[in-house]
């Protein structure tokens, strides 16, 4: 929230009001609140890309054998490998803050210092994880 | 208590939190069930992966995930909506849009499922 000055002459109390779309790049979001709106785009990318393109591999890897092939030349293609990894990304991200937030209903681990070690072990968690798995989807190992 | 109830808002009270909750741990629950499955799985072929989605247990599980999935992200997905769309009309044809994509893809699912 940005604080927006007082009307001139009235009590200044300090307003707060949400950002502007603007004022995005120059407000530190603390990494709660990057965790926060990573869960909601991760949630979105899910609902528009994920769900369709994952059905799609879905019926053609289970049809028939013939389409089971189809499906692995469909997912050996690079592009197609990289939106997995952003839906990969996506799901182990919403997984983990989705867990966190599990946590903190039962009120656990609600004060600062706690809730910021809590977000940043989702980053690290979900990064770690995203890139273990990109390494396996791109064939490193 | 507000007395205007807004037709495209939340429904007001506990019923969507908790099951954006319950939702979610019958997702995760399944996540689960599936890795597990996968890595008792030797060798992944047509075979093995159709066997897998054609026992009972396995259709009754993905299909309890499915609809879990659909109400869970029309809950998350109409709380974006309730944030960053302010026209009732624009948010009422995205929420129907939305609706019927998340109850076509259940469908579409259920057919694929049926097909192993």
């Amino acid at each position: 929230m940005a604080e927006v000055a007082g009307r001139a002459g009235a009590k200044s109390r300090p307003e707060f009001r949400n950002i502007h779309v603007f004022q995005l790049s120059s407000y530190r979001l603390p990494l709660a609140g990057i965790v926060s709106i990573l869960h909601r785009i991760s949630g979105a990318l899910m609902f528009l890309v994920g769900i369709p393109f994952i059905l799609y591999l879905f019926e053609q890897s289970l049809t028939s054998e013939i389409s089971f092939e189809n499906y692995r030349a469909i997912v050996s293609g690079w592009f197609a490998k990289l939106v997995l990894l952003a839906l990969i990304w996506a799901y182990l991200h919403h997984f983990c803050a989705g867990i966190r937030y599990l946590v903190m209903d039962v009120h656990l681990a609600l004060d600062k210092e706690q809730a910021r070690g809590t977000a940043l072990s989702v980053l690290v968690v979900s990064l770690a994880l995203t890139f273990v798995v990109g390494l396996k989807l791109f064939g490193v190992f | 208590m507000t007395t205007k109830r807004i037709v495209v808002g939340a429904h007001y009270g506990l019923k969507d939190w908790l099951a954006q909750r319950i939702t979610a741990l019958v997702l995760a629950a399944y996540t689960l069930i599936l890795l597990v499955t996968l890595l008792a799985t030797p060798t992944l072929d047509y075979g093995s992966w159709a066997a897998i989605f054609g026992s009972g247990w396995m259709k009754v599980c993905t299909v309890l995930a499915l609809i879990s999935l659909s109400w869970h992200a029309w809950i998350g997905v109409r709380d974006i909506y309730m944030d960053y769309i302010k026209p009732t009309g624009v948010r009422l044809l995205l929420q129907v849009l939305t609706i019927l994509a998340l109850v076509g893809y259940a469908c579409w699912a259920v057919i694929i499922l049926w097909r192993v």
